[in-house]
């Protein structure tokens, strides 16, 4: 059956830490760091390795446009 | 499958609109103000108008988008903005004209420009921001404050007898024959979000063929001026909000002529 497999990437210095896409992830994948960044929030970033499915979720509710999202088909066993 | 295999150019589903430039934009955490620039600038970048469009900022939280959408912009007086676009659309028939306006903006002082660059059947689109507060200047009551809120200038909440009720300014849009399409919508959800970017782009068209004047309200959150967080300011938003300001289109003018 084909899976899709996703990647986000956030640009942690745009991120403010809103936490709307830690909500929004139907799977959990995103956390907010315990770091900041040089303007001291919070940022984003993805916790969880091979679960994204790239549904672009975070993305859409980001008010910063810090996501980016990618996306593949695999064929799993 | 590695996560590098999976960051490719050609893999690529979403990222932010080329048109929203790199500029940090200056609102708070969570602010819906984002969501919809990105909104903005994805359907004019859609329907390939970039070099057309003229978009006017008010005055309030959303001045600055002048500094964050690349398209050609217009800073309008408190509450002028749909006077200027009036001006700049029949002078310039052939390009794009939106205003961009808050609540305090637009059903405050800019109620009579409003209503009637509206009623003229101005071939604009003006997209109304509504997140009952004036945010930018520290959060006091707005036309469209919900009874019982408590602002900085109502700290015991509105009440009728010395307020008089929320404005709500679509439903008054929708009565005027002037308008093409009148719509409430919202960002809280990526439902929604999908909605609400459909809609923008159905004023954007309704602009561009003459149809009459549009206006697409986005009920919206202000966290830091309801004192929340922005996960708490949309559940707050959907309980209370929308009761009082339901989503949905209002008018629409092209269903009608179909019928």
């Amino acid at each position: 059956m084909a899976k899709m497999k996703g990647a986000i990437v956030v640009n942690t210095e745009r991120c403010k830490g809103c936490n709307l896409c830690v909500v929004a992830c139907p799977l959990d994948v995103i956390s907010l760091a315990k770091e900041v960044n040089l303007r001291g929030y919070n940022y984003a970033q993805p916790i969880l390795k091979d679960t994204c499915n790239g549904c672009s979720t975070c993305a859409t509710v980001c008010p910063d446009g810090c996501i980016t999202v990618y996306r593949v088909k695999t064929e799993s066993k | 499958m590695d996560i590098i295999d999976i960051i490719k150019p050609e893999n690529l589903v979403y990222k932010k609109p080329d048109l929203l430039n790199d500029n940090d934009m200056h609102y708070c955490p969570g602010c819906s103000h984002g969501v919809v620039h990105k909104l903005v600038a994805e359907v004019i970048d859609e329907m390939g108008l970039t070099d057309k469009a003229v978009g006017i900022s008010p005055v309030g939280c959303a001045v600055f988008i002048y500094n964050y959408i690349d398209i050609d912009w217009q800073e309008a007086a408190h509450g002028r903005a749909p006077a200027l676009a009036s001006a700049i659309k029949r002078l310039w028939p052939s390009r794009l004209v939106f205003t961009y306006q808050g609540d305090g903006d637009l059903a405050c002082i800019g109620t009579a420009e409003t209503i009637h660059a509206l009623n003229r059947g101005e071939n604009i689109t003006i997209i109304f921001i509504n997140n009952a507060i004036y945010g930018m200047t520290g959060g006091q009551m707005a036309p469209t404050t919900l009874m019982g809120m408590a602002t900085a200038t109502c700290p015991t909440g509105r009440q009728v007898e010395l307020h008089g009720y929320p404005l709500k300014m679509t439903e008054i849009a929708a009565q005027l024959e002037g308008t093409a399409y009148v719509t409430r919508q919202s960002v809280h959800t990526v439902g929604a979000i999908r909605k609400a970017k459909r809609a923008i782009k159905k004023a954007f068209e309704n602009s561009m063929n003459g149809a009459g004047s549009n206006l697409v309200e986005i009920v919206s959150t202000c966290s830091a001026g309801w004192k929340m967080t922005p996960v708490e300011a949309n559940k707050w938003m959907v309980e209370n909000m929308f009761p009082y300001y339901p989503l949905g289109d209002l008018k629409d003018k092209s269903k009608e002529l179909n019928k």
